[in-house]
């Protein structure tokens, strides 16, 4: 059983007194746990990461670490370290004195400091890159220094800030698999934060979709892909086709113009609803086998699959499937109630 | 494409008035008065070697002063908001708008014996108390004509260019380069001697520089408020070329070895901040 190492109870943000950042944030998160907090910009993910490292001190609301409240702990007597955006190095250093810095600070014996910084360079791949200077590595290998910095410490919690937003998008994907594998290695919590669904649903355990100051949803990569709680979590994470509906009783919810069976229940009889259908669960037939009947507007390919905006005769769908009709083809559309998703209006 | 004749008119001006007036300079340093090829200039100046030291023991200590001051202010700068900085910013370059020998003849009213320090000091009665308690017959304080007034004057003027570089180097140390230093445990003390210290090490370079040389061949300064009682390489200088002494020779001459100390003061200086990003040099 994994246990509780970070909490935030009731935590606001407003700056200059109108501009609300945070808006009542409850989250906790477990030791050893690779959590995500995924939103837009200017959602308040950043600032929730700030508060944690005490970089920023909530207008209201408490942080707890291990149990003990640390609103008023300063940055530097917390065990926990940062990632920057765009890395911060100290570039009147070299590479090991940078990795070292957090070691000097708490006077470590020189040759533990050795040992640990060969440690932690050989765990992001740049045994050999002591002597260097910041300014001649590439964005890649400066971001790897800013974690073999940031974990020198042994930290129980390491904050990451976006800290692959810089880099093109082959070394990204690169760099995604090699933190799970450092967050796995070291076994301590991560907390991550970034606007690139694809990247949350990869590395996270637990991701924490956030939006205007709130959070949105929480929960596993899947449990968010798959029930998104909202038309906002629906939209943010993947593709999604987002109607109006109407909830007509259990089991049973119409929009474009057709009652639909489902697996949802517990609405209000003839709750206005939004309806949710991911692109890869609508499945193109002849016009006379789907349910709902549209005219092929484009086609669009997109490598492994094509994307298909069929217009209906209250809305435009967007599928996504492998075989490609012809533009101007009348088709039919066909969906599984499991795949339908009904949610509250927000 | 590079556009080297963008130069031209640099290079043009360097040439007429750097290149050739130096070679004028070491010309007439090598010659005396007949024309004839010599050493001699060097030889005399060795009656002078007063004035050397006095001229650099006064810059060096006013550029420490310059230091010790625009250093904090520096610091304290950087960290305001933009309202603060503008106006501070106009507060340290407002003197500098202001005539240069103006300023230090203000300097000298305020510093003479009848000065208006001194009459302020008589009329609340401190001399008068100063007598009474130690039994001397003091009747001002002497500040004018003193090293003391040459090394505030140097100190006055050429502060805002100790500031100036200092301000804008650590102006531009990234906010999260000192939060990652934070981060990883250093208290404010570290942050400041591992990080903000070491990073503006090029505009301390800068400032020193730029406070030093002006204040080690000034003239103008020592000869008004220090009245001719300091001799300093300036004056020296001067009245070679417009003084009684009319030696145009030797006063080259100075100038070559006054300008061969300072280079190679600042090769010492550059030889320490080396690798810690650049800084102005002359």
């Amino acid at each position: 059983m994994s246990k509780e190492l970070i909490r935030l109870t009731n935590v606001s943000m407003v700056f200059d007194g109108e501009t609300t950042v945070l808006d009542n944030i409850n989250l906790y998160f477990n030791d050893a746990e690779f959590l995500t907090l995924l939103g837009p910009s200017g959602c308040g993910k950043t600032t929730t990461l700030r508060i944690i490292g005490g970089f920023q001190k909530p207008t209201s609301g408490d942080v707890f670490f291990d149990g003990v409240r640390i609103n008023d702990v300063p940055p530097y007597k917390r065990q926990i370290n940062t990632v920057f955006q765009k890395y911060a190095l100290f570039t009147h250093m070299n590479i090991y004195e940078n990795v070292a810095f957090g070691l000097r600070i708490s006077k470590t014996p020189e040759d533990e400091i050795r040992k640990r910084v060969d440690e932690a360079l050989s765990m992001v791949n740049l045994s050999g890159y002591e002597k260097r200077s910041v300014n001649s590595l590439s964005g890649g290998q400066q971001q790897r220094v800013a974690i073999a910095r940031a974990i020198i410490n042994r930290p129980k919690v390491l904050l990451l800030d976006e800290p692959l937003g810089a880099l093109d998008l082959k070394l990204r994907k690169g760099m995604q698999t090699e933190l799970k594998k450092i967050q796995q290695q070291v076994g301590i919590t991560f907390v991550y934060v970034t606007h690139d669904q694809e990247e949350a649903l990869t590395m996270s355990d637990t991701i924490v979709v956030m939006n205007e100051g709130r959070i949105q949803q929480i929960g596993t990569p899947i449990d968010i892909y798959n029930e998104p709680k909202n038309a906002f979590v629906a939209n943010f994470i993947g593709e999604s086709n987002i109607v109006d509906g109407v909830m007509e009783q259990d089991y049973s919810v119409s929009f474009a113009n057709r009652t639909f069976e489902c697996v949802d229940k517990g609405f209000a009889r003839k709750e206005a609803v939004d309806v949710v259908i991911r692109p890869e669960d609508l499945v193109i037939s002849a016009p006379e086998r789907g349910q709902i009947i549209g005219k092929v507007e484009s086609v669009v390919f997109k490598g492994i699959f094509y994307e298909v905006m069929v217009a209906g005769e209250t809305f435009t769908w967007k599928v996504q499937t492998t075989r490609a009709p012809a533009v101007g083809q009348l088709v039919g559309l066909s969906v599984e109630p499991d795949n339908i998703q009904v949610m509250h209006k927000s | 494409m590079k556009k080297k004749y963008l130069a031209i008119p640099y290079v043009g001006w360097m040439a007429i008035f750097v290149i050739v007036p130096l070679i004028l300079v070491v010309g007439y340093a090598l010659i005396n008065r007949d024309g004839q090829v010599t050493l001699d200039n060097f030889r005399t100046m060795t009656q002078y070697l007063g004035a050397f030291t006095t001229s650099f023991r006064l810059a060096i200590i006013a550029t420490v002063i310059c230091l010790v001051i625009g250093y904090p202010v520096s610091l304290w700068l950087a960290r305001e908001g933009a309202a603060v900085k503008r106006i501070a910013m106009i507060a340290i370059m407002l003197p500098m708008w202001m005539n240069f020998l103006l300023r230090t003849y203000a300097w000298m009213s305020l510093l003479e014996n009848t000065g208006i320090i001194n009459t302020l000091l008589k009329n609340i009665g401190l001399f008068d108390l100063i007598n009474r308690v130690f039994g001397t017959q003091l009747s001002y304080f002497p500040m004018i004509n003193t090293p003391g007034a040459v090394v505030l004057g140097m100190v006055y003027n050429y502060l805002p260019f100790m500031i100036l570089p200092i301000y804008t180097v650590i102006d531009k140390i990234d906010p999260k380069v000192i939060e990652a230093a934070e981060d990883l445990g250093a208290p404010p003390v570290m942050v400041f001697r591992k990080v903000i210290f070491p990073l503006s090490l090029p505009g301390v370079l800068s400032g020193i520089t730029m406070v030093f040389i002006p204040a080690v061949s000034t003239f103008a300064i020592s000869k008004l408020l220090g009245g001719g009682m300091t001799l300093l390489l300036g004056d020296l200088i001067e009245m070679q070329f417009y003084g009684s002494a009319y030696n145009p020779y030797l006063g080259s001459a100075i100038s070559l070895v006054m300008m061969v100390i300072v280079l190679i003061c600042m090769a010492v200086m550059n030889h320490f901040g080396e690798g810690e990003g650049e800084a102005v040099y002359f």
